[in-house]
């Protein structure tokens, strides 16, 4: 309950920054970046995205929420993240503590530390920020003078296996959110803090929507299942429900967009051009539970990108959505987009295209005033028959006959994504990968006419997810994996003059079994996490400083005394009526639907859009109050005033 | 191979050159050669500087640089040059630039292209260093030791492990003057801070203020108490009397003469 401002802890910092890599990740003075005064609003929040900057600072949901909370004249937001071990031990060396890039302030001083997990794998990395900041690691030994720590992302959909360590979480878009909470926390405040942070959680917990774990009591059945997960008082709700934004033409957010000094994984903007996905693949954990499709209209996205050009300098444009070419108006927007920037060198790219010839029309008319690098297609199953079963209806005839009209366009190089282990999977269907590569080679050199073309084959692990149809599906072993990829590379390289085109890229299958671990886990896993950080464990999503052996070793140690080990949770399949640990937080979808759209996955049924045939009754829209919100509107782009030189 | 062009029409050509100095300070000193070229390209397109393309499918802008201080480094001297698709005025440019660059990468000077090449004008560099804890008569002592070697070798990491190279030959100058630095640098807990003025040649490998900074610790265990700070002054080319010439300095008279005789550039933009 500091009185005073924090001060910032940059004087300090600043002469251990000669000895630590890529210093320039830690100065903060991003273009965009926002440093308000401290005693001029009322609530503080740190946001935080675990791992390292280069990967979060392109990060949309962190900058969407800053600038939200930001544009607030009572409140403020400020960025922080994972240091690196170099930086994280001179730290402790000098006593000082976690800090935000902005003000260089100390994340212990904030009222909120808002923490977006778009993987599992951040969690050591979030106990070490709460350790480095001084907030005790447990929920429970924190006090009125630590932040509340809340956790956000797709992640947070199961945030059991954090329980312990958050305080809170928010299940689905945060914009509103963050809002309603700056407010609570706020008059929480100005009340002079009544009932301490009981209250204020308690205050959180009513709302419906912000999850407090220690509001509720998990019991178990003796054979390590779970019996139920209830309140443990009468005034919060049985289940949380997720959050949904509507009309995303009133949250044009970023406005701003961050631009980092420091090289990041993406040297574009982004414009989120619509949210959700009812496309209905069904390993898809993000396409479940941010239910429904809602566009932004073509004119808004023409606005995001004109300020967003202007305000950043960057020369490419990723227009983002979890299906771009899905879009009511995205042959509109690709053409206005592309002659709007004629000549200026601005590129304009999709992140996941889907396959069909179409798309590639898409890209040309996207690229046509920037750089040209590669397209990337996504059938993830190697067969037929797999593809019936994840509902990812491609035929091979599509694929083909995509890639060639991509080569025949002068594009050179073609990605195309698969996952190894999905359910029912043989090891036919994954070998029927490199035949489809082959032939993609083969009919590419023809439509080319030359042989300067090549194809990357990526691949990884498939990993189920809460809130998904193949929530109840046993993983496959890493062994499984490693042994599918192994004949995979083995009859790819058979060919010396195809295969020469041909890269693959993959990953083995162990990461894939600690993510499946804290993904379906449950609260006893948290004391896993614990422990593998507590031996070291810190950015488990880089291989370079991942160990298996460590993760293995901590389950041996904690799960034994519930009854369970590592294989319960991952490779064992669950039955109907099992309570998931995720069954009390709602995600709209209706459980029983799931579990019918399982068994169709089993006898290999697909289900279509509801977009475009009736609707099939998943329960998100009913149960939430909310609707697809699709076009056309029939608006089209104008041309821009050119801008002038300054001066 | 008319398949492997570009089906668009070729970047205009470059009609007009402009060189620039800029400076890297503060908490930017951090940014590295390519975290600059990044920030700098992104200037270029804010401030819709109508910039010369490279031809090809990945065009690139006009740009080439002159060296660069390491990362950690800051300077009041780095240069480069562009090439622009239209005629500006240089100050407009500097203004356009500096106003869309963060506060700590600043475009102090700009100037049309003389002639030659900043190759020609620069070969070497002026250095200031700060050692925090030390006091400049013990410096001094040191110093002395190092302009009496003809050689001394230090170790230096590179990513292919570490690379012996010779700090001394080099240096064509090195003062030590004391300082009180409150305001200006890392002063040590106990306040002293030592100066090191020097005049590097540019050569390869090249020697960094971190070498001399090791040469130093060789030959009279000189250590700083916290991490030395340096700054680049200057560049240009040694005269006679061991003195860098400024590069732009006929680029300047040059434009200066250009003005007065030829209409005005500026003007005919407006």
């Amino acid at each position: 309950m500091t009185v005073t401002s924090p001060q910032s802890l940059f004087p300090r910092l600043e002469s251990l920054l000669p000895r630590v890599a890529k210093p320039i990740q830690y100065v903060g003075g991003e273009l965009n970046a926002t440093v308000k005064d401290w005693d001029s609003v009322d609530v503080h929040w740190a946001l935080m995205y675990p791992d390292a900057y280069e990967v979060w600072l392109p990060n949309q949901g962190v900058m969407i929420l800053y600038e939200v909370i930001n544009e607030r004249t009572d409140a403020l937001a400020e960025r922080t993240y994972a240091v690196w071990p170099d930086l994280a031990m001179l730290m402790r060396e000098h006593g000082i503590g976690q800090f935000t890039v902005d003000a260089h302030r100390p994340v212990a001083a904030f009222d909120v530390l808002g923490v977006s997990f778009a993987t599992e794998l951040g969690y050591t990395n979030l106990l070490e920020a709460l350790d480095l900041a001084g907030i005790p690691l447990h929920s429970a030994d924190r006090t009125e003078a630590h932040p509340i720590v809340l956790a956000g992302g797709h992640a947070a959909f199961n945030p059991e296996p954090i329980s312990e360590f958050i305080d809170a979480a928010v299940l689905g878009d945060g914009e509103q959110a963050v809002l309603e909470i700056t407010d609570l926390v706020k008059e929480w405040k100005a009340q002079g803090r009544p009932g301490g942070r009981t209250e204020l959680l308690l205050r959180l917990a009513r709302t419906g929507g912000v999850y407090v774990p220690r509001f509720y009591d998990v019991d178990y059945l003796p054979d390590g299942r779970i019996h139920r997960v209830v309140p443990n008082r009468a005034d919060v709700p049985f289940r949380v429900q997720k959050r949904t934004v509507m009309d995303l033409d009133d949250w044009p957010y970023p406005k701003q967009p961050l631009v980092p000094l420091a090289e990041s994984v993406h040297e574009r903007m982004s414009v989120e051009i619509f949210r959700g996905c009812t496309r209905g693949c069904r390993f898809c954990q993000a396409g479940m539970i941010t239910r429904p499709v809602r566009e932004r209209s073509i004119t808004g996205i023409g606005e995001m990108v004109d300020r967003g050009l202007r305000s950043t300098g960057f020369e490419e444009v990723g227009l983002l959505s979890l299906s771009s070419a899905d879009h009511s108006e995205i042959e509109d927007i690709a053409k206005g987009l592309a002659d709007r920037y004629e000549g200026t060198n601005t590129s304009l790219s999709l992140p996941s295209t889907r396959v069909d010839a179409f798309n590639v029309t898409l890209a040309n008319e996207l690229s046509r005033n920037g750089r040209r690098s590669g397209l990337t297609f996504a059938p993830e199953g190697g067969s037929e028959r797999l593809r019936a079963v994840i509902n990812k209806m491609v035929s091979k005839e599509d694929l083909i006959r995509t890639v060639s009209t991509a080569y025949a366009n002068g594009w050179r190089q073609v990605k195309l994504y698969f996952m190894c282990g999905l359910p029912t999977e043989t090891d036919a269907d994954v070998l029927e990968i490199a035949d489809m590569a082959k032939d993609v080679i083969r009919a590419g050199r023809e439509a080319a006419g030359h042989r300067d073309i090549r194809c990357t084959v990526s691949i990884g692990g498939f990993v189920p997810k809460p809130h998904t149809p193949f929530q109840w599906a046993a993983q496959a072993s890493a062994e499984t994996i490693d042994h599918r990829l192994r004949l995979l590379r083995t009859a790819i390289s058979a060919d010396r003059s195809l295969g020469r085109a041909i890269g693959v890229r993959y990953h083995d299958g162990k990461p894939g079994i600690i993510e499946g671990l804290l993904s379906r886990g449950d609260r006893r896993v948290g004391r896993v996490i614990e422990a593998v950080w507590r031996a070291g464990g810190r950015f488990d999503g880089w291989s370079e400083h991942f160990s298996y052996d460590r993760w293995i070793g901590a389950c041996s140690d904690v799960l034994p005394a519930y009854g369970v080990n590592v294989d319960w949770y991952t490779v064992r399949e669950r039955t109907e009526h099992e309570v998931l640990p995720w069954d009390h937080l709602d995600s709209g979808l209706d459980k029983e639907w799931l579990w019918s759209d399982w068994q169709d996955a089993l006898d290999e049924t697909e289900v279509e859009d509801c977009r475009w045939t009736p609707c099939y009754d998943c329960g998100v829209c009913p149960g939430m109050g909310t609707d697809i919100q699709v076009g056309p509107t029939g608006r089209t782009l104008l041309p821009l005033t050119p801008v002038a030189p300054t001066q | 191979m008319s398949a492997r062009q570009p089906d668009r029409p070729p970047p205009p050509p470059v009609v007009a050159r402009l060189r620039l100095r800029y400076a890297k300070r503060g908490r930017l000193r951090f940014t590295s050669h390519r975290d600059f070229a990044r920030a700098f390209e992104r200037a270029l397109r804010r401030a819709a500087i109508p910039m010369g393309y490279s031809a090809g499918f990945s065009p690139h802008p006009k740009i080439s640089y002159h060296g660069a201080a390491p990362t950690g480094v800051a300077s009041e001297a780095e240069y480069l040059e562009i090439g622009l698709a239209r005629a500006m005025d240089p100050d407009a440019v500097r203004e356009a630039l500096d106003a869309c660059l963060p506060p700590g990468l600043d475009i102090e000077e700009c100037v049309p292209v003389g002639g030659g090449t900043l190759a020609d004008r620069i070969d070497a560099s002026h250095w200031e260093i700060m050692l925090p804890g030390l006091a400049a008569p013990s410096v001094g002592e040191a110093v002395a030791k190092f302009l009496a070697a003809t050689e001394i070798l230090v170790e230096r990491p590179t990513k292919n492990g570490r690379r012996t190279i010779d700090a001394r030959a080099a240096v064509v100058s090195l003062v030590v003057s004391d300082a009180t630095v409150a305001d200006t640098g890392p002063a040590a807990a106990d306040g002293r801070c030592a100066i090191l003025g020097a005049v590097v040649r540019q050569v390869t490998p090249a020697v960094r203020p971190d070498d001399v900074i090791a040469a130093l610790a060789a030959v009279a265990a000189c250590v700083p108490t916290a991490p030395a700070r340096a700054t680049r002054l200057a560049q240009g080319r040694l005269d006679e009397s061991g003195q860098l010439t400024d590069p732009l300095a006929s680029d300047r008279a040059g434009a200066l003469a250009a003005r007065e005789g030829a209409p005005d550039i500026a003007g005919a933009q407006r």
